[in-house]
């Protein structure tokens, strides 16, 4: 992968944009929050896919529930 | 009253009682509030406007109900030391590298509506929410299936919003983790 995009990914870590992915269900994240976990994404396909998993969970909880 | 319209409250018990069970851990005290559910809803009846399904209008009258049980109980603060055996965080380090990378890549879960469709996934979803250590499942069904908002729930619960959050996030791996092993991974989703 290219140096530049390595950096970018790793200004924050897997574990902070899982954590940041959850607590943008209760809050809005901050401009600077979104701009790292934006970033991140843009190069990492494991917290990609988390994102996917965090979102079928949202609507099974969603239909669970109508 | 319209004995049809008894009935169809009465359908939607079995799915009342889990909520309010996995919500105050007490089924004595879930039967008491399903039953007043239950009652308000039948001498309600003409607010029921058909706009929502019956489902979801008997759930915002089973909130109410939870959160006067909850209060009645004078509000069971969530001690200190169970935010520390549920709450930590560090639990979850098995999931990820020292830096920070994760351990294993986060499964392709594929179509959600391959799964989404399928009773038997709404089976092991109840289950795993079964499996949720009590105040991680109090704290998740408050906030995703009753809809509280996160103020309201910090001060039923006299907890802060970090706390709050970490034991969301506490119970979205754990559910994550429970489905991935007993569906996704175990086919139930090609079944």
């Amino acid at each position: 992968m290219n140096p530049f995009r390595q950096a970018i990914g790793h200004l924050v870590s897997c574990k902070d944009v899982s954590r940041l992915l959850s607590q943008a269900e209760e809050r809005p994240m901050t401009a600077w929050e979104r701009l790292r976990v934006t970033w991140h994404l843009a190069v990492c396909s494991m917290c990609r896919a988390f994102e996917r998993q965090l979102a079928l969970m949202r609507e099974a909880i969603r239909r669970y529930r109508s | 009253m319209d004995p049809e319209f008894g009935k169809e409250l009465e359908r939607q018990r079995g799915y009342l009682m889990r909520v309010a069970r996995l919500q105050l851990r007490d089924t004595a005290l879930a039967e008491d509030v399903v039953q007043d559910t239950l009652a308000a809803a039948l001498s309600g009846q003409d607010r029921f406007t058909g706009k929502s399904s019956v489902k979801t209008w008997l759930t915002g009258i089973l909130k109410h109900k939870i959160v006067d049980a909850i209060r009645r109980k004078q509000r069971e603060p969530i001690a200190a030391s169970t935010l520390d055996e549920e709450g930590d965080l560090e639990d979850f380090d098995g999931l990820f590298r020292q830096g920070g990378a994760w351990q294993a890549q986060p499964a392709d879960w594929g179509d959600p509506e391959q799964s989404l469709r399928r009773q038997e996934f709404f089976d092991i979803l109840q289950i795993c929410l079964d499996k949720l250590p009590p105040n991680t499942a109090r704290v998740f069904v408050m906030r995703e299936v009753l809809e509280l908002s996160s103020e309201e729930i910090c001060k039923e619960l006299t907890i802060t919003a970090n706390n709050l959050w970490v034991i969301l996030y506490r119970a979205r791996m754990s559910l994550r983790e429970c489905l991935e092993m007993n569906w996704f991974s175990g086919g139930g989703n090609r079944a």
